[in-house]
């Protein structure tokens, strides 16, 4: 028996619902978030990520009540990303019940507010959340790239140094997405999970490209990971929680069942 | 009878809401009052010590605002008192974060950092080939072995909880630990004396075996 390895449904919200594109473009809708989180709740997900795409700042305050409404209801750890760029928005999200708060372009723009996050909150609730894109050319050393902007803005950050520097600057864990392969569903990028995950002593997630069970697996066993994050292929009732986890402790991965 | 008063002690180091709301979750006539002040959280049928963040910081808030003479008059008082994570930490003597913090020596034991334990260490090197680091923070769900008592009631041994915490208690006297947990090494996850008991991991966190713990908690007597 030891520590389980984890799986995060995660959701995307907008306005206030649920939805999942593919390579962030083709949005669907998949509901409502409270709805949604008291489902994966009951399914025994181990951890729910929410992930605030909102553009603009006055819908922010929609945010903070449908957290408080999930972290009302549901008695697993909740981590909350999207907007995160001050002491202030983490104060906010961890009083509206939020366990992690998920930091991404703040971290780019600015490390050091990693670090002044984590010595304030303690690294327990800092998340850096990495969208990584690889740009090596094919023949050559894999190399990836931290990208922001929904993976539309190349930053020039090498991702599996940028990864050890947030793990010394007091993140407590790494939310890792290729953005090579979020909503494409051909599996993670098993290349940069592994990268990522040998180089740094916290955990990783990962994520971007679950489109069937053996993902999870090969994330695991290939990447490294230490939890699997998906979305659509439980959003969508392709597969429960369950399901995948059944899935993984067949193939001798130890879950919480 | 009226219906019972928790507190749940706040010293302004972490998310006491989580607590508030599974606290209500299994105790929905009680009265839960999150607050600071002595006079309240004597007046409480039982009481709750949570916390998260940084010893020092926490241990500061602890002393600056009395919280410390308030836990050792609940104690006195025999009430039953569920200290949570890093406030399990605190009632230790001494924990070696932040170059060293001394706490509230209400428990024999330190607390110290995973990753400078030497038996810690080996058993992370002999599980790298594999691809199996042990990565610390200790962050998700891990199985706790119990020793006999009331708050374990209705819980199947070896059920898995929700642990995220960098630092473990070592402690000094065996006979008072009520749970342990190994990650690389074997360390204690739930403490029991009289009418303390005291957890590594969260409760609040920990879905459905973490409210059968509450549940029991709310309906303790605070007797071994």
């Amino acid at each position: 028996m030891a520590l389980a390895k984890r799986i995060i449904p995660c959701l995307d919200v907008d306005k206030g619902r649920v939805v999942k594109g593919v390579q962030f473009v083709d949005i669907r809708d998949a509901g409502d978030p409270v709805e949604v989180a008291k489902k994966y709740n009951e399914q025994g997900a181990d951890e729910i990520t929410f992930l605030d795409i909102t553009a603009s700042h006055e819908d922010r305050d929609t945010t903070v009540h449908t957290v408080e409404k999930i972290a009302a209801e549901v008695f697993i750890p909740l981590t909350v990303g999207g907007g995160i760029r001050e002491l202030a928005d983490i104060r906010k999200m961890l009083n509206a019940g939020a366990d992690k708060v998920s930091i991404n372009s703040a971290a780019v723009n600015n490390p050091e507010f990693v670090k002044a996050a984590a010595e304030r909150f303690g690294s327990q609730c800092i998340v850096v959340a990495i969208d990584a894109k690889k740009v090596s050319q094919a023949g050559d050393t894999d190399r990836w790239e931290i990208f922001t902007h929904g993976g539309r803005k190349p930053t020039g950050i090498d991702a599996v140094e940028w990864a050890k520097r947030m793990c010394e600057y007091g993140a407590g864990e790494i939310l890792l997405t290729s953005m090579d392969r979020d909503g494409t569903k051909d599996g993670f990028d098993l290349g940069v999970t592994r990268a990522i995950s040998d180089a740094v002593s916290i955990p990783v997630i990962a994520s971007g490209g679950v489109g069937e069970l053996q993902h999870l697996v090969d994330g695991v066993i290939q990447g490294g990971a230490d939890a699997v994050l998906a979305a659509s292929i439980f959003h969508f009732g392709q597969f429960t929680v369950p399901q995948a986890k059944g899935y993984m402790a067949e193939r001798g991965i130890e879950v919480r069942l | 009878m009226s219906k019972q008063h928790i507190a749940v002690i706040d010293y302004g180091m972490g998310n006491l809401h989580s607590v508030a709301s599974a606290l209500s979750k299994v105790a929905p006539e009680a009265k839960i009052s999150i607050t600071g002040e002595k006079h309240i959280i004597e007046d409480a049928d039982r009481v709750v010590f949570p916390g998260v963040g940084a010893i020092r910081d926490c241990m500061a808030e602890i002393r600056r605002l009395d919280v410390d003479k308030t836990v050792d008059s609940v104690i006195r008082a025999n009430k039953p008192l569920l200290a949570i994570c890093v406030g399990m930490q605190s009632l230790m003597r001494w924990s070696e974060e932040n170059k060293g913090v001394d706490c509230l020596d209400v428990f024999p034991g330190q607390v110290k950092f995973f990753s400078s334990n030497p038996e810690f260490l080996k058993a992370n090197d002999e599980a790298a080939p594999s691809g199996e680091r042990l990565k610390v923070p200790h962050m998700g769900w891990n199985t706790v072995k119990q020793v006999a008592h009331p708050l374990w009631q209705g819980i199947e041994d070896n059920s898995r909880f929700y642990f995220v915490h960098s630092y473990y208690v070592n402690l000094e006297q065996s006979e008072l630990m009520a749970g342990s947990t190994h990650f690389g090494i074997e360390f204690t996850a739930a403490i029991a004396r009289e009418n303390i008991f005291a957890v590594q991991f969260h409760p609040e966190k920990s879905h459905a075996n973490g409210l059968q713990l509450l549940r029991n908690f709310v309906q303790w007597n605070g007797v071994q």
